[in-house]
């Protein structure tokens, strides 16, 4: 095959390209469903539910049809791509979808004969019906098949290898849509020297313009007149003109986002991005976006060859293509006898313009019959024939209510034009109030929400001197220029006049599928089924049937959808609501959005100073929020337990050493330092003195737990705070905010030093002399130093803050070095380790100590509805202070009851057993359903120091529970466990005192 | 993405380098303990949530690190006006925006 359907005298390079298996051969300059057509290819898919053949509808960005998939090697397949938005490269290979196993023959189409079962509501109906919903021939069988049948394109499973750009853009003046009145715009503001940027969704800019082969602008071809002012705009400094770029979403304040395509049309992908995101602040925007053409809704309006109007002229005239050789046009709009016009100029016979009008334009129908071209009015369509390509279409009149005989006319394409729906996409997004024109059957733009002005179509202006001038003026505007503009003078202009929403009449009874939403497969007979069904409103409607909710977000459809509900319902347009424009326009790739956030750029990665030890001495890592932190340091042949079995026996054996560089840290100083963290914990400072350091307990102000950690007092006005590794910017922010706005008379100053420091934690027995040898300037006795103090002097010469602290429960020193010598300091402390046999220990030990004493942690014990009293750490809470942030909750009723949930450990009755975290503890072994759990298990592990395992929980009333036995219920059956205390290791702290 | 004045930075910046702060003019009560249960809890749960103008803090956080408060509509979501913490809510006139 080649090209039958060409103008003979076409130029432009020759190329070919694969659809479906099949070679053909195109144009340079074609789209993929032009060059399809030329080659007499109507069938391009199969819809969505009945599996109907399909063909191209549109020859734009609203096509709802003709969705191929791009594959061009690995990774690099899209699919759901519209082809008359695909550009021709020579080797383009697309395949269809949505058919198995052929385009041509599919099985898939026993939904079309058995569709009384996919109606309106189907997947309500369906899916969550009792009789099927859950049982296993449902999940099983149907399911899956349903969910295979009715469905888009496959998605990719490589990994893109693609690139995406992301830019932002400032801007005077931009101009969405590139057709007349965008143009008239852009040049306008352009001439006044702003900042202007004109984007256009096509290849090429010009829109209607490309396709206008009988008007003139100010005695210039149309066509002629774009290619000047883009030239001109081309050429100006202060424009830049992007094709192949939708604006597809608008957001606050003149923000507008576009998405550019960039290599796709290319044969070789060049090595740059494939797309970009522009993310534009404009001054001023004009939409310039156009109008859609609207389809009527007939029996059999879908089958290949069922064209919109316009879709045939443009193919014509600007890809030299015929859509059909024997051509009827259905039409309600002036605009469609252009079409027929051109089509019957260019050889194609048009057997007959069947007008819905009663009266249809005097001038129109004596040019029609000039060219020899048939117009029977009053028309309506009972029917098409034809399998995978229409081949007639049933003609009848209508008198009064009546519908006539059906006159049957061959044909191998059917153009229909319902008239034009203008694009208000944008200035919805905008947030301005669309507003329906009973007169003109139409919505268009109401007053401005932001700074923006529609012109031409997308306003309801169809003329070319009418959108020129809007335009125009539109552009001289946002570009503030106040001067008399000028008018533009046009002749051989297409009609613009007419239109018809909802279905054509037809006989009582009359059966055949009326399409109004293509892509979601929904039916003339499905929005009526709703309303019947009770929908009143169109937002109902609309999820009811899907109408409108697929990837075209129904821009052909929600029209005649909203007039065949209102029509049904006995209300006005207005009345039955119209759905939500929503961004983006068109779908968007994820890559675009993603941009460089992929892989390791998705999120930073935070590494301590000791990083690169850990991982040269083998330790697993885990990820503490964006943190990589030590986990465990398996030796040759031993797993997690093995190795943590170890870590945490030789520390309470002789020493441990861990990295604990991740704590937050914030200093606190000023003269009222200490003010401040007496507002801001709930212990007591003032009275701390320089060189001791305290557990600190920070809550919200509704009084739950937020963080926790040692805190140092390094001099009358400053402090060295610790937090969660987690919770240092919360903190911090919590601080600032109450310094700034309810404290801002307090002379105190945070400064976040988390990276600042390397902490080195060394505990056990023989911690201290570890440390020893490498402090000067400071006395690490047990009498000069006690426990829960803080010393500055130097480590390995480096000038470090040394605190005797623990949270092993064993001996314990944290060295906080400059970050920078973080590493070095490590190594020597670690070779003094290695003479008292002291390990590397990770996060896993650390966990299992601390819960072997008993120690929370703030996210794991505590979630947000925490007292201190709760997780018994009353002690840590100042009695004697008036106020500090959280305390007067504290006594709020609901916080003092009886009853509430309280730490405690739990001892399983089989040692053997590690309880899961997480798990629910009950009063008995089989509680019945809907009993409300006592509590649960927040931290449980096989305990190296007992040699069996232990849990923390949070129960009900569970300090008064001691002894009791309780359950905790699991899928085998429940595991008693018997409350205890939960300090678990040496309750009296001898351990520490060494 | 909102463009946001911060009033100390006296520039127009980016949403993403702001963080949002709830609503403003909440005075933390002088002496907490002084009040009753209903009324403290009226301070820690109880917010305006309005239709139409709503003053309310931002924090500036990834630019200078300073809290300040913003007039915002909330159906709109035009920003009216912005200022610094501590100063009175300009007088505007909550049907203008």
């Amino acid at each position: 095959m080649s090209e039958h359907f060409r103008l003979s005298g076409a130029t432009g390079r020759a190329v070919r390209f694969v659809f479906d298996g099949v070679t053909y051969q195109g144009r340079e300059g074609d789209t993929l469903a032009s060059a399809l057509l030329a080659n007499g290819v109507h069938l391009i898919g199969r819809s969505y539910k009945y599996h109907r053949p399909r063909g191209m509808l549109t020859a734009g960005a609203e096509e709802p049809n003709a969705l191929v998939a791009v594959e061009r090697g690995r990774g690099r397949m899209t699919p759901n791509l519209r082809a008359t938005q695909i550009e021709l490269y020579d080797g383009l290979v697309a395949t269809s979808q949505n058919r198995w196993p052929s385009l041509a023959f599919d099985v898939g189409v026993i939904n079309d004969v058995a569709g009384k079962f996919y109606s309106a509501g189907f997947y309500y109906k369906t899916f969550m019906g009792p009789k099927f919903a859950g049982t296993a021939l449902w999940t099983r069988v149907f399911e899956p098949i349903v969910r295979y049948a009715a469905g888009l394109g496959a998605r990719p499973t490589d990994p893109d290898p693609d690139r995406y750009a992301q830019f932002y853009a400032h801007c005077d003046v931009l101009v969405c849509g590139a057709g007349p009145a965008g143009l008239a715009a852009a040049l306008a503001a352009a001439r006044s020297g702003k900042d202007v940027i004109l984007c256009d969704e096509q290849s090429e800019p010009g829109g209607s313009l490309l396709h206008e082969t009988t008007a003139t602008i100010d005695g210039r071809p149309a066509r002629v007149w774009a290619e000047e002012g883009l030239a001109e705009l081309k050429a100006a400094a202060n424009v830049r003109v992007m094709a192949r770029t939708q604006a597809f979403g608008w957001y606050a304040q003149n923000f507008v986002a576009l998405s550019e395509r960039v290599a796709d049309h290319l044969a070789e992908l060049p090595r740059g991005a494939r797309e970009r995101l522009w993310q534009v602040r404009a001054k001023r925007v004009v939409i310039a976006t156009g109008a859609i053409e609207r389809p009527i809704v007939f029996p059999g309006n879908d089958r290949p060859g069922v064209m919109l109007a316009e879709a045939g002229r443009i193919y014509l005239n600007r890809f030299g293509v015929k859509v059909g050789s024997r051509v009827v046009v259905v039409t309600a709009h002036d605009s469609a006898y252009r079409v027929a016009l051109d089509l019957a100029a260019a050889g194609v016979t048009v057997a007959a313009i069947a007008d819905v009008r009663s009266m249809p334009l005097r001038a129109r129908m004596q040019e029609a019959e000039a060219a020899g071209i048939r117009v029977i009015s009053s028309a309506t369509v009972t029917g098409t024939k034809g399998r995978r390509r229409v081949s007639g279409v049933g003609i009848a009149q209508v008198g009064g209510d009546v519908v006539g005989g059906t006159d049957w006319i061959a044909c191998d394409c059917l153009l229909m034009s319902g008239g034009w729906t203008p694009s208000v996409h944008l200035y919805s997004q905008s947030r301005g109030k669309v507003v329906w024109h009973e007169d003109r059957q139409m919505f268009l733009p109401g007053a401005s929400v932001q700074d923006e002005r529609s012109a031409g179509a997308c306003r309801g202006s169809f003329t070319l001197e009418a959108a020129l001038s809007e335009g125009d003026r539109a552009g001289a505007e946002a570009a503030g220029i106040e001067t008399a503009r000028p008018s533009f003078a046009i002749t051989g202009e297409a009609g613009t006049e007419g239109g018809v929403l909802g279905r054509l009449p037809r006989r009582p009874g009359a059966k055949g599928k009326a399409f109004v939403d293509f892509q979601n497969d929904v039916k003339a007979d499905d929005i009526e089924l709703a309303v019947q069904e009770g929908m009143r409103s169109i937002e109902h409607v609309k999820r009811y049937t899907t109408t409108g909710m697929a990837t075209d977000q129904g821009k052909t459809s929600n029209l005649n959808a909203l007039a065949i509900a209102a029509g049904k319902l006995g209300r006005s347009i207005p009345q039955v609501g119209l759905t939500t424009f929503r961004q983006p326009y068109t779908p968007v790739t994820f890559g675009a959005f993603a941009g460089a956030n992929r892989g390791d750029l998705f999120d930073p990665v935070r590494q301590t100073p000791i990083h690169s030890w850990a991982e040269e001495n083998g330790a697993a890592f885990e990820d503490v929020g964006l943190w990589k932190r030590a986990w465990y340091f398996p030796k040759p042949g031993e797993d997690m337990h093995r190795a943590v079995l170890r870590e945490c026996r030789q520390t309470r054996a002789t020493a441990g050493i861990f990295d604990a560089s991740t704590l937050g840290k914030i200093e606190v100083v000023g003269p009222d330092a200490a003010v401040f963290m007496e507002k801001l914990y709930t212990n007591p400072w003032a009275k701390l003195e320089p060189g001791r350091c305290r557990y600190g307990l920070m809550l919200n102000e509704a009084g739950f737990v937020m963080d926790d950690g040692v805190i140092a007092r390094m001099a009358d006005d400053r402090f060295h705070v610790t937090t969660t590794t987690g919770g240092a910017p919360r903190v911090l922010h919590h601080m600032e905010d109450y310094l700034q706005t309810e404290f801002p008379d307090l002379r105190v100053w945070l400064t976040s030093t988390t990276e600042q420091w390397a902490v080195i934690a060394v505990q056990g027995p023989k911690a201290r002399e570890i440390v020893a040898p490498l402090v000067a300037g400071f006395d690490i006795s047990k009498e000069a130093m006690p426990h829960m103090s803080i010393r500055e002097g130097t480590v390995c010469g480096v000038p470090a803050r040394v605190m005797r602290v623990s949270f092993t429960g064993e001996l314990g020193f944290e060295i906080n070095v400059p970050a920078d010598h973080g590493r070095a300091v490590w190594e020597a402390v670690w070779a003094e380790g290695r003479k008292v046999d002291a390990v590397a220990y990770g996060t896993e030990a650390m966990h299992v100590m601390r819960a072997e004493k008993g120690y929370i942690i703030v996210g794991q014990e505590t979630d947000g509805t925490v007292t201190p009293a709760d997780l018994g750490l009353n002690w840590a809470v100042g009695k004697a202070k008036k106020d500090f942030v959280g305390k007067r909750s504290l006594v709020r009723p609901d916080m003092i009851v009886d009853g509430r949930k309280q730490l405690v450990g739990l001892l399983t009755e089989d040692p053997a057993i590690v309880l899961e975290e997480g798990a629910q503890i009950t009063a008995t072994a089989a509680p019945a359903a809907g009993t409300r759990a006592l509590g649960h298990v927040t931290s449980s592990y096989a305990s190296p120091a007992l040699g069996r395992s232990i849990a923390l929980a949070m129960v009900a009333g569970g300090r008064d529970r001691s002894g009791e036995r309780l359950y905790v219920p699991m899928p085998g059956g429940a595991i008693a466990v018997t409350i205890v205390d939960p300090v678990f290791v040496d309750p009296k702290g001898e351990r520490l005192d060494v | 993405m909102l463009l946001i004045h911060c009033p100390y930075c006296e520039m127009d910046r980016p949403e993403l380098e702001f963080r949002y702060g709830g609503e403003a003019h909440i005075a933390r009560p002088a002496d907490p303990m002084a009040t009753s249960d209903e009324t403290w809890a009226e301070h820690l749960y109880f917010r305006s949530n309005p239709r139409g103008l709503h003053a309310e803090r931002w924090r500036h956080i990834s630019g200078c690190g300073r809290f300040f408060n913003c007039l915002r509509d909330t159906v709109s979501d035009r920003i009216v006006t912005t200022y610094k913490a501590g100063e009175a809510r300009p007088e505007i006139d909550r049907g203008a925006a």
